[in-house]
């Protein structure tokens, strides 16, 4: 009996081979970890360099700006967090972003309530996803056809409410754009980057400790094997895209806090950025593999990029890309080098 | 709990249809608790399908599912675990990506304050694996284990179910020698707590060692249930191919004398050719004008063996000689070259192309090999056609009809037909006569005897045992993906002979 599990003894103590046994042992069993620890990794490489050439990058509210600045795109990447683990993709997230916030600031030159505009954004971009799980689930088709189709669509009622810009002069969604929360050391935080990090949060604590969550794993790493071991991968699937959208909604929501306006082309190209920022923060394209915590990484990891060419001043702002797509290749392939031998 | 004599499951004229075929046709099963029982029938049988409508992925047609004597309607497998029914199958259905303690209790996870639980997960997955004699760090991602520990681990969920069915959809076709014990010994501890179990395998020294009844299916059909000691292997594996083709000896004598050609170098000579589960490593020798026929039950090996002498899968060991001359077997080019012809067992999906004309069917090969650049000649293709038409003796309206349109025996000659007009000097065909009337069959062997005559050297896989006699030089017989035997067919021979061989040969 024993001996069907447990790993093959030492090899004798040499040096070099204790060494390599230590760190054996150290990435045993903690293979998933990998890609998150090193996107970590990154971000505080990124960090480094920073501070060795700029004065005043290691500022505490320059760092907090990072979040400030992302909020929205965190709280995007959230959501695609949920479909990606699930073994989708999201295409939508942008244009959803784009919609909710023409959806306030319509509502609000309409005249509405401020505090009756918020919730019916929401609830447009999780209807908007749920539509496109149910799609997605029971008529089989393609995530990436189903929410494609959903970008166009939910981009196009953009235009619907206004082919122009929509001022937001709304008093109390300035003075939530305004509200800091202090924090020691005379910094402080937007009202935006406390929501995103409380919706990362309660991402986390919804993938870990509900049966939701650990369903979104399971689907992730073998949808057919959910399905036998009995999980409603129905439930899981539509859910995922449902939890997207309404993820989408509230970065629209935050946009327009920092935007003050509601505009048709707000966040074009905005969902991507969200996947590459999964995806640089270690979670795997496949399914299965990934954590919130490393999707905020990725986006922080993203912002830092940007932040650097603001303090070059000199370079092309294109240069984010460049570093972006140089990062994401890299990402991919160490998952591909980490990947589980599939059993044959 | 009221009476012993009420059955754990008992499933009786289920009857499933799948667009075109009748999987099932009234079959049935009974499950007394505490019995290790057998499912047996060969590929394409219908144990799959009986399976999975016990553990509701399919929905039957027809007829009645009991548990504990009540019926019940299963409505996915969630449902059947709801009746204590839990399911093992074959390629291990769990999530690799998962800890073996969430892969254990996913759907019920043990939760705490702040939701699910993580520590009382691991505790309650340890426990459970002590109880059953397993060490285990429930904690690990179970794709770090070897496929062997992860069919113990998918017992274990059943064993958190409570299940009092337990089905087990060849558990042991990936493992080796000693992960079988282990699996068995889990199996016999479950039984002894009165669990039901139902074993489905192709190893049959297995079920005479865990199992004290058996089912039989065939076609679907149910042959019977009988107990280990009143049916051996012999009359098992005999029930399972049933009494087939047992009209053609009517039809036709023996194909030719039984005297295997004088003694010529081999024109094929492969060494340890094997391929992980595919086939175990064999040698396999082929004279010019020999017909070696290979023998085993559907699922042992047969077609695995010659897919890897053509390149079609890719061997892990071994080599392939022709003329002397070694073979690249990566992909089926040089087989090709070499002149080797390969005529597929399914003949929808990997041979003829139904909606092009017989003409070019025939062709197509011999187009693929000279080339795109070069067609050929259109008075030359026509001679070709109507000479094979003729000598194939294929019923057709006209050369240009699509060969979709033609019976299943017309068809199979067609395919012959394409390899036969490359001139091929090996011709290895899988299953040439299945599914085609007597008649068609009678001709197709004609053809192939002739085309042995004429110096071709000929590898004759079938099922159909009086076939495999009546042609072959040489029988190969495989059993559970070996090479277990070669026999001379030198008119000694006989269809019980080599049945004894696929039941117990090599056995040991």
């Amino acid at each position: 009996m024993t001996g069907l599990s447990t790993p093959p003894p030492p090899p004798p103590p040499t040096p070099l081979a204790s060494a390599a046994a230590r760190v054996r042992a150290l990435v045993d069993g903690r293979r998933r970890f990998i890609p998150v620890a090193v996107s970590g990794l990154v971000l505080v490489l990124l960090f480094a360099v920073g501070s060795v050439r700029y004065t005043g990058f290691l500022e505490p509210q320059v760092m907090l700006n990072l979040l400030v600045n992302n909020s929205f795109l965190i709280v995007l990447a959230v959501g695609v967090t949920f479909v990606i683990l699930a073994g989708g993709i999201d295409l939508s997230t942008g244009s959803v972003l784009a919609l909710s916030a023409m959806i306030c600031a319509w509502l609000l030159r309409e005249g509405w309530p401020p505090l009756l505009v918020i919730p019916v954004a929401l609830l447009a971009g999780a209807a908007i996803g749920f539509l496109q799980g149910c799609i997605i689930h029971f008529y089989g088709v393609q995530p990436f056809i189903a929410t494609l189709g959903g970008m166009f669509f939910a981009r196009g009622l953009c235009y619907l409410i206004s082919t122009e810009s929509i001022p937001i002069t709304d008093p109390l969604f300035g003075a939530l754009a305004q509200a800091r929360v202090p924090l020691p050391g005379g910094t402080s935080l937007s009202l935006g980057a406390v929501v995103a990090l409380a919706a990362a949060a309660a991402a986390a604590f919804v993938l870990h400790r509900t049966r939701f969550g650990r369903s979104v794993y399971a689907v992730g790493g073998s949808e057919s094997s959910a399905m036998l071991m009995g999980l409603s991968v129905g439930r899981v699937k539509v859910g995922v895209y449902t939890v997207s959208g309404f993820c989408a909604a509230l970065g629209g929501v935050l946009y327009t806090l920092y935007i003050a306006s509601g505009n048709s082309l707000h966040g074009l190209g905005m969902e991507l950025d969200a996947i590459a920022a999964v995806v640089i923060g270690g979670t795997l394209l496949t399914g299965g593999f990934g954590y919130v915590l490393g999707s905020v990484v990725g986006v922080l990891t993203l912002g830092t990029i940007q932040t650097i060419l603001v303090f070059e001043g000199t370079l092309s702002s294109w240069w984010s890309r460049i570093v972006a797509g140089v990062l994401l290749l890299v990402f991919i392939l160490l998952q591909r080098a980490l990947a589980p031998r599939t059993v044959k | 709990m009221d009476t012993a004599a009420e059955p754990a499951v008992h499933m009786s004229g289920i009857v499933k249809d799948f667009p075109g075929v009748r999987a099932l046709d009234g079959a049935g099963l009974r499950l007394e608790p505490g019995e290790v029982h057998a499912l047996l029938g060969e590929n394409g049988a219908g144990k799959s399908t009986l399976i999975k409508v016990l553990t509701g992925v399919h929905r039957p047609d027809a007829g009645s599912i009991e548990v504990d004597g009540r019926p019940v309607s299963v409505n996915g497998p969630q449902d059947a675990e709801r009746h204590g029914i839990a399911t093992v199958y074959q390629e291990v259905n769990l999530c690799p990506n998962l800890s073996v303690a969430e892969n254990v209790l996913l759907g019920r996870e043990p939760r705490g304050r702040f939701g699910i639980s993580p520590r009382r997960m691991n505790r309650r997955a340890a426990e459970l694996a002590a109880g059953m004699g397993l060490d285990l760090d429930v904690t690990r991602a179970l794709g770090e284990y070897p496929i062997a520990v992860q069919q113990l681990v998918a017992i274990l969920r059943a064993v958190d179910l409570d299940a009092r069915v337990l089905v087990l959809d060849e558990p042991t076709s990936s493992l080796d020698r000693d992960e079988v014990r282990i699996l068995f010994d889990l199996v016999e501890r479950l039984r002894s707590r009165g669990v039901a179990i139902l074993f489905v395998t192709h190893f049959l020294d297995q079920v005479y060692e865990l199992c004290r009844r058996m089912t039989v299916l065939r076609n679907g059909r149910p042959v019977g249930t009988f107990t280990t000691d009143e049916l051996d292997q012999r009359g098992l594996v005999g029930l399972m191919l049933g009494e087939q083709a047992g009209e053609l000896d009517r039809v036709e004598g023996r194909a030719h004398d039984g005297a295997p050609p004088p003694d010529a170098p081999p024109l094929l000579h492969a060494r340890g050719l094997g391929r992980k589960g595919g086939v175990a490593p064999y040698d396999l020798d082929v004279a010019p004008g020999q017909i070696v026929g290979l023998a085993g039950l559907l699922g042992s090996g047969r077609t695995e063996a010659v897919r890897l002498l053509f390149g079609a899968d890719r061997p892990d060991s071994g080599s392939v000689e022709v003329d002397g001359r070694l073979l690249s077997l990566r992909t089926p080019r040089a087989p090709i070259g070499a002149g080797l012809a390969y005529c597929s067992e399914d003949r929808k999906a990997e041979g003829l192309v139904a909606d092009l004309s017989v003409a070019d069917n025939l062709l197509l090969a011999m187009q693929a090999a000279r080339g795109w650049m070069r067609p050929m000649p259109r008075k030359a293709r026509a001679e070709l056609v109507e000479r094979y038409i003729s000598a194939l003796r294929i019923r057709t309206a006209s050369p240009d009809t699509p060969v979709g349109a033609l019976s299943g025996g017309n068809q199979q000659k067609v395919l012959l037909g394409r390899w036969l007009i490359m001139r091929p000097r090996l011709l290895i065909l899988d299953e040439p006569t299945r599914g085609i009337d007597i008649g068609a069959k009678a001709e197709v062997q004609r053809l192939v005897a002739a085309e042995a005559e004429e110096g071709t050297a000929v590898l004759f896989v079938s099922s159909e045992l009086e076939e495999v006699l009546r042609l072959s030089h040489r029988v190969v017989v495989l059993r559970d993906r070996r090479v277990v035997s070669t026999l001379d067919n030198d008119g000694g021979l006989d269809v019980d002979g080599v049945l004894a061989e696929i039941a117990e040969g090599g056995a040991r």
